[in-house]
Parts: C-alpha cells; sequence; structure tokens
C-alpha cells in the first residue's frame, strides 16, 4: 500500500467537547479498496473520528482530509457515501422516493436496479419509511449510502438490529464493494463483524489509537488461550496453579484462561483423570479487545 | 473522475435544477402526507380571522377592510415560522440534514424547499382568508388590490422564514415549538395585526417598528387604503434587510454545527 492510495485520513487530529476530549491527537488512514473497522467501547471517539472525516465538525487540531480535500467540500462528499448512527430520515416518504431523492444529489449515481439488489431493498420500495422496522430503516439507509457510487463508505454501526439474512447480504455487498475497489469504514459493537469483515482495525480507546493492524496481528498480540472441560476439579485449586490467569465454573464445566495451555493441560490431565470434553481455542478478537482496551485504561 | 461527471459539472445549472424540483416535491409530499402539520397551520388563521375578524366586527366596512389586510399578513406567518422553525430544530437534531448535507445536497436545495412549501401554504391561507372576507365580510377590492395582498402573503413568508431558520439553527427540537409560539402570537399582537395599533397603549405602537410583521402589515394596510401614509420603500428594506440578516446567521450557526 502506498501513500497514494490514502482515500481518507485523519493527521493528528484532536477534538473537545468542551471539558471533554473525544479525541487525541489521532492519525487514521484509510486506504482503496480495505475494509478499515474501528472498534472501541463507547464513548471512545468513534463517531467523532467518523464525523471529523465527513466534515460534519471541524478539528480542534491536525487534519481531517478526503481524497486531499477538506471533507466539507462539494467535490470531496460527491465521492462518499455514509450511514450515520442517528439520522431521522421523514417517515412520511417511501424508500423508493427516498432512494430517487438521494441518486439527484450525485452528478453520477449508481442506477436503482442496482442500488435496490446491493442494499436488499426490492421489497420495500413502495413502503413508507415510518412503517418499517428497526432492521428494515437500516437497510434503507443503507441504500441510500450506496446511491452515488462512493469511492468511501463510512458505515457507523451498519448491523444493528438486522437479522442474520439481511446482515450477511450487507456483509456481502460491503466485501464486494471492497474488491471493486472502494473503501470502507465502519464501527461496530459486534467484535465477529470485524473479525468476518475487517482488513484492518484500529481500536480507539480514550480518544487515542490503542491498537491498529489486521484481526490476525491483534489476535497474536495476546497469547491467552481457553480451556474448557468437564472435570470434578475445584476452580479454586486450579486458580492456584502458576500459568492460570482465571477460572470460571458454568455447571459440570470449568473455563481456564491462560497463556500457557501446553502445561496447564498437563496438570489438568495429571490431577483428574476423569476428565472429558476437552477444548483448547485461541482467543478471538474479543479477548483482544478487553485485553487491549484494559491496557490502555 | 469518470466522463459524465465531467461533462455535468460543467454545466452546474442544467444539473441542479432536477435536484431543486425533486427537493421541493418531497417536502410537499412530506408535509402533506402529515396532516398533523398541515392541517392545525392552514386552518389557524382562519379561524382567528372567523372569529375576531368577522364575528366580533359587526358592519364596520372600515375595521372589515383593515382587519382583511392585518390578517392575510398574520395568515403568512404560521407556516413559515412552523416550517422552519421546528422542521429544522428536527432535522438538525435527529441527524437527517447531516446525512442529506454529506449526501451531497446542494445547501440552496434545502432552503428553497421549505421557503416553496411556506409560500405555497401563504397562498392557500390567504385564498381562504379572501374568500371569507369577500363572502362573509362584504370586504370589496378591486382585482389589483387582491392581487397584491395575495403577492405581499406570498413573497411575504421571506423574514418570518429567515426568523424561523434561525431558531431552527439554534433551539433544540423539544424546545423550538414552544418559543415559535412565543414569538408568534405576541409579535402578531405587537405588530397591530389583531387590532389597530392606534387602540394600543403607545408604547407599543412606538416598538413596533422592530417586528418584520409590523412592516408587513403596513405594506398590506396601504394597499386597502388604511396605511399610516409613510413610504413604501423603507418598509420594503427593512423586510429585506431582515431576512438577509437571519439567513447570513443561521448560515454561520449551520455551519458550525456541522
Amino acid at each position: 500500500m502506498t501513500a497514494s492510495d490514502v482515500v481518507a485520513s485523519l493527521a493528528a487530529v484532536s477534538k473537545k467537547y468542551g471539558e471533554l476530549i473525544a479525541l487525541d491527537a489521532i492519525d487514521l488512514h484509510v486506504h482503496r479498496g480495505e475494509v478499515l473497522a474501528l472498534l472501541g467501547p463507547n464513548g471512545a471517539g468513534k463517531t467523532t473520528a467518523i464525523s471529523l472525516l465527513l466534515g460534519l465538525f471541524d478539528p480542534d487540531g491536525g487534519k481531517a482530509s478526503l481524497f486531499g480535500l477538506a471533507p466539507k467540500t462539494l467535490a470531496a462528499r460527491r465521492r462518499i457515501g455514509a450511514m450515520l448512527q442517528t439520522a431521522a430520515v421523514p417517515e412520511t416518504l417511501t424508500v423508493g422516493e427516498l432512494i430517487r431523492l438521494f441518486r439527484s444529489y450525485y452528478p453520477a449515481p449508481r442506477t436503482v436496479a442496482d442500488i435496490v439488489e446491493l442494499a436488499g431493498v426490492a421489497d420495500l420500495l413502495k413502503r413508507r419509511y415510518g412503517e418499517l422496522s428497526g432492521g428494515q430503516q437500516r437497510r434503507a439507509q443503507f441504500a441510500l449510502a450506496l446511491a452515488g457510487k462512493a469511492q468511501i463508505l463510512f458505515l457507523d454501526e451498519p448491523t444493528t438490529g438486522l437479522d442474520i439474512e439481511a446482515r450477511e447480504t450487507m456483509w456481502k455487498t460491503i466485501r464486494m464493494l471492497a474488491r471493486e475497489g472502494c473503501a470502507i469504514v465502519l464501527t461496530t459493537h459486534y467484535l465477529e463483524e470485524a473479525e468476518a469483515l475487517a482488513d484492518r482495525v484500529s481500536v480507539l480507546a480514550g480518544g487515542r489509537v490503542v491498537a491498529a493492524g489486521s484481526v490476525a496481528h491483534l489476535r497474536a498480540r495476546i497469547a491467552q488461550r481457553r480451556i474448557r472441560c468437564l472435570s470434578r476439579l475445584d476452580e479454586r485449586t486450579v486458580a492456584q496453579w502458576p500459568e492460570v490467569r482465571g477460572v470460571a465454573r458454568t455447571g459440570d464445566h470449568i473455563e481456564i484462561v491462560t497463556d500457557a495451555a501446553e502445561a496447564v493441560v498437563r496438570q489438568l490431565l495429571f490431577e483428574d483423570t476423569d476428565l472429558s470434553e476437552l477444548e483448547v481455542k485461541r482467543a478471538g478478537l474479543a479477548e483482544a479487545f478487553i485485553e487491549i482496551t484494559r491496557e490502555a485504561a | 473522475m469518470n466522463t459524465a461527471a465531467i461533462a455535468v459539472d460543467t454545466n452546474p445549472a442544467r444539473r441542479a435544477l432536477p435536484v431543486y424540483l425533486l427537493e421541493a416535491k418531497y417536502e410537499f409530499l412530506r408535509v402533506l402526507r402529515n396532516p398533523s402539520f398541515a392541517i392545525p397551520s392552514l386552518l389557524f388563521p382562519p379561524l382567528f380571522y372567523l372569529l375576531f375578524g368577522l364575528l366580533l366586527n359587526r358592519g364596520s366596512a372600515n375595521a372589515a377592510h383593515y382587519l382583511f389586510a392585518t390578517y392575510s399578513v398574520f395568515g403568512v406567518m404560521a407556516p413559515s415560522l412552523f416550517g422552519f422553525g421546528v422542521g429544522v430544530a428536527i432535522e438538525r437534531e435527529r441527524g437527517w440534514l447531516a446525512l442529506k448535507r454529506v449526501a451531497p445536497m446542494p445547501p440552496g436545495a434545502y432552503l428553497l424547499a421549505k421557503m416553496a412549501m411556506a409560500a405555497l401554504f401563504a397562498l392557500i391561507i390567504y385564498l381562504v382568508l379572501a374568500a371569507m372576507a369577500h363572502f362573509l365580510g362584504r370586504v370589496q377590492l378591486a382585482a389589483g388590490q387582491w392581487l397584491t395582498l395575495g403577492i405581499i402573503a406570498v413573497l411575504g413568508v421571506l423574514p418570518f422564514c429567515g426568523l424561523g431558520l434561525l431558531i431552527g439553527s439554534r433551539v433544540n427540537a423539544s424546545a423550538a415549538p414552544a418559543l415559535v409560539n412565543l414569538i408568534y402570537l405576541p409579535m402578531a399582537f405587537l405588530s397591530g395585526l389583531w387590532m389597530p395599533l392606534s387602540l394600543l397603549p403607545a408604547l407599543i405602537g412606538q416598538l413596533a417598528p422592530l417586528w418584520p410583521s409590523y412592516h408587513l402589515a403596513q405594506l398590506a394596510l396601504s394597499v386597502v387604503g388604511h396605511g399610516d401614509g409613510s413610504a413604501t420603500l423603507p418598509h420594503v428594506a427593512v423586510t429585506l434587510a431582515f431576512t438577509a440578516m437571519c439567513f447570513a446567521l443561521a448560515r454561520r450557526w449551520l455551519a458550525r454545527t456541522g
């Protein structure tokens, strides 16, 4: 990836709301054709970062840019699409009318047929926005984000409230657009979504980027593994073992978190010869994420 | 950028027109399908006029003409103040405006669509008031006078659109309706729209030139021969200056809040 691939960036950007520091000199670069997931606890600054990239606010320090232009400019905004977290779309307009309206904003919009197919809204076109369920409204908002053949899409928690089928459609579309060269920035609370889609992850906490890299890279940052088995061993005893970081019992199952799975498994089998249903799993992004944000705090 | 975009960009006027029309069309549809806004703002001024302008005014032709002129100004205030004041506050606060700006809607389309909406409502209200004045209030005017008053009513939305926009760009959505009412009704009273200023305490008359509705009322009154003899031009100038000031200020505030 080269510098010329960068389609959107925040360079040493800070943003304050009164006394609260929402972003503290963060750097963020989005490249052509990549899916970047912004993760972080509530209030970490994810939505603020997106708002600055969209030019909805000006940064207090540093510089936000889209295609090398100021994000507020019409030329930059014609090349983007966005799904915001809060967008009270007029309830009395139909989805079809909303799509027509948004298409009119762009010099070379996507065709209605393409939008309908990509967003999976064929069944919603004639329905008024106010009659839709939460998940259907999200799909309609996704359709509006696709109206302009964007070169970068900003999706702020796009799949919140979607059923599994609708989520699969959206994921499929996101992957396809990325393959075609569209950059995608998404925030999500679902780590499995980041794991399924993201080429790169940036973890925000307290207004700073505390970790960045591929999903595999982030996972590798922590050596933790989870051991689960049926055992009669007392969890308080197991908790005393040197490599064990945490133990929890749910019914007959015992679950152990450790940095040295091999040593712990050896000990488990030695102490409990009746042990069964042994499972060892590498920590997922969820564990990595909790670990990273805890280190940062 | 592809060639279509370049070809279109060189002729922004041709491209912009459909956007503006579509924006206005959907603004109409949006409001039309939401009768809880449309009906009160269409009914309120005629009901006021019926009660205070027609039923309580027995026989005086002078009063009938005076009140028709001032109520036609009163009629234009509500759709513009509420449409902009409350409408913009809601759309700004709940993210719809932000999404459209990112989309990127031409900023002028948004304001023009809302203004066209207010002007249409003002025209409907004026026609209803005129019919009531003619058939129930025995107001007799020449065709030119009806027409001029109608033009004043339609163009008269401008200062109130400006004032409404000022409110909508600053005040939160839940407070906006209350604030608009707090401005709308007292301003109508203080501008002599419900009864002549000469019947009110002198102080109210002296303060009246502060309100845009006063200047509009003076223009309307001079059409029906009840003007205070002042020149027309200053009233027009004050109204336009007030409108321009509101829009300029609101533009700055809106730009700051995204």
